[in-house]
């Protein structure tokens, strides 16, 4: 049986959690306000130049560019997108589950983005090539060094394709944990919605366009590729980066929520103890005083 | 048949409506485009492009990237697209002084991305300029 002191105690600590963890809540819901918001605003560019290029791929004469076939190697490269921090729910545990019961061919290595998934990866004793510093809120022109990186690894051809792993936003509660296909060229899913479906509806094989290309097709898929890999791999940031937000908001909300009845359980408990340690008083004076009469 | 526009940067849709023409600074100089073009790739170069709408010209300043041009639709995904009207002389001038500045203390620390990317953002800075400038002695 605790004694009124041990609950004292407890409530006040109990009640100091709470407190962080509300403070911690209000952060992460402003940053999430604003990670979510560029998450939705870039979506539409980063679908439209996945659609339009793998429309063209479809179109394109075999061989007019590497990034549209597979390396001749048979190593598969995976760039992981995880947290700095903790405390976001499962959020990274998933990605990790995804990622390993995702079945890559090949020997596979890892690149990371997020101390979370270097740690994760390490501990799961994978290959891991190289990890990446990404700031938050993150810069287009850091994204750069990333998919130089990747390009210059798939160009060599030691890779058969480049794989991204990342949490896809859906809404302040769910995020899906999602293994996309960057390279070659491939049509990938941001936001939970298949941008691929769409164009299959719209643009059947058979009724694509002859384009031209102005200069070259060439010239042109070689200034426009790497630009697409750049900004594809950003916008999946800023997927992961408004899922981490809102999983940390979500987290920090039930952890408050904990509190809060935890704390509640523990001064009823407390007034309990309190009540009977009166009624005991009271029954020993009334004894002591019948005894004496 | 009016001729689909649509113009996205990494931050909105910044135009989507239908128009008369547009003409567009492309690989191999300015490309007027009129409903049902022939079916057409190219990139798009930093510059100014002007829309026709019902007799009135929208002009835009615009950063590189991708046109694809179908019969029925234009389609312009752009790292800027800047409205002329919303152009600020002053900030662009200013920006454009802080990058050329940066430009010259990274050119002894020899980083060839960081001096794509300034060299990028002078000429976005100076395509804002010279749109605004043409706008005031027309």
């Amino acid at each position: 049986m605790p004694s009124t002191r041990d609950i004292r105690r407890r409530i006040k600590s109990v009640k100091n959690t709470a407190q962080i963890t509300k403070a911690m809540q209000l952060v992460a819901a402003a940053k999430m306000k604003k990670a979510q918001d560029q998450a939705s605003n870039g979506r539409s560019y980063a679908e439209l130049m996945n659609k339009i290029l793998v429309a063209l791929k479809e179109s394109a004469e075999e061989g007019i560019h590497p990034y549209f076939s597979e390396g001749k190697g048979n190593k598969t490269l995976v760039l992981v997108i995880a947290t700095d921090k903790g405390l976001c729910g499962a959020l990274n545990t998933n990605l990790l589950k995804k990622v390993v019961s995702t079945n890559l061919e090949g020997e596979v290595e890892f690149v990371t983005i997020g101390r979370k998934a270097a740690q994760g990866l390490a501990r799961l004793r994978k290959t891991l090539i190289a990890d990446f510093p990404i700031k938050d809120p993150v810069k287009f022109a850091e994204v750069h060094s990333v998919g130089k990186f990747i390009q210059d690894k798939f160009r060599s051809g030691e890779y058969k394709s480049v794989y991204v792993a990342f949490n896809n936003f859906i809404n302040t509660v769910t995020t899906i944990p999602s293994v996309e296909q960057i390279l070659p060229v491939n049509p990938v899913t941001l936001g939970g919605k298949r941008s691929f479906d769409e164009t299959s509806k719209e643009v059947d094989a058979s009724e694509l366009p002859q384009y031209t290309f102005e200069p070259g097709a060439a010239t042109v898929f070689e200034t426009v590729l790497p630009q697409y890999v750049n900004g594809t791999i950003y916008q999946m940031i800023l997927e992961a980066r408004a899922s981490e937000h809102s999983s940390r908001m979500v987290a920090m909300k039930n952890a408050t929520d904990n509190a809060k009845q935890m704390l509640k359980d523990l001064s009823l408990e407390y007034n309990k103890l309190r009540q009977a340690a009166i009624t005991n008083e009271l029954l020993e004076i009334t004894t002591a005083k019948m005894a004496l009469e | 048949m009016p001729l689909k526009l649509e113009i996205v940067t990494p931050e909105a849709r910044i135009f989507s409506d239908e128009v008369d023409s547009v003409v567009l600074p492309g690989a191999e100089g300015e490309i007027g485009i009129l409903p049902a073009h022939a079916p057409l790739v190219t990139t798009l170069q930093v510059g100014e492009l002007r829309i026709t709408k019902g007799g009135k010209t929208t002009e835009m300043a615009v950063g590189e990237g991708l046109v694809e041009v179908t019969g029925a639709y234009a389609r312009i995904l752009t790292d800027m697209a800047i409205d002329a009207d919303q152009i600020d002389e002053k900030a662009v001038e200013q920006a454009l002084e802080r990058a050329k500045h940066s430009l010259e203390s990274i050119k002894h620390g020899e980083k060839q991305e960081d001096v794509a990317a300034v060299m990028a953002m002078i000429q976005r800075n100076t395509a804002q300029l010279q749109l605004k400038k043409k706008r005031r002695t027309v």
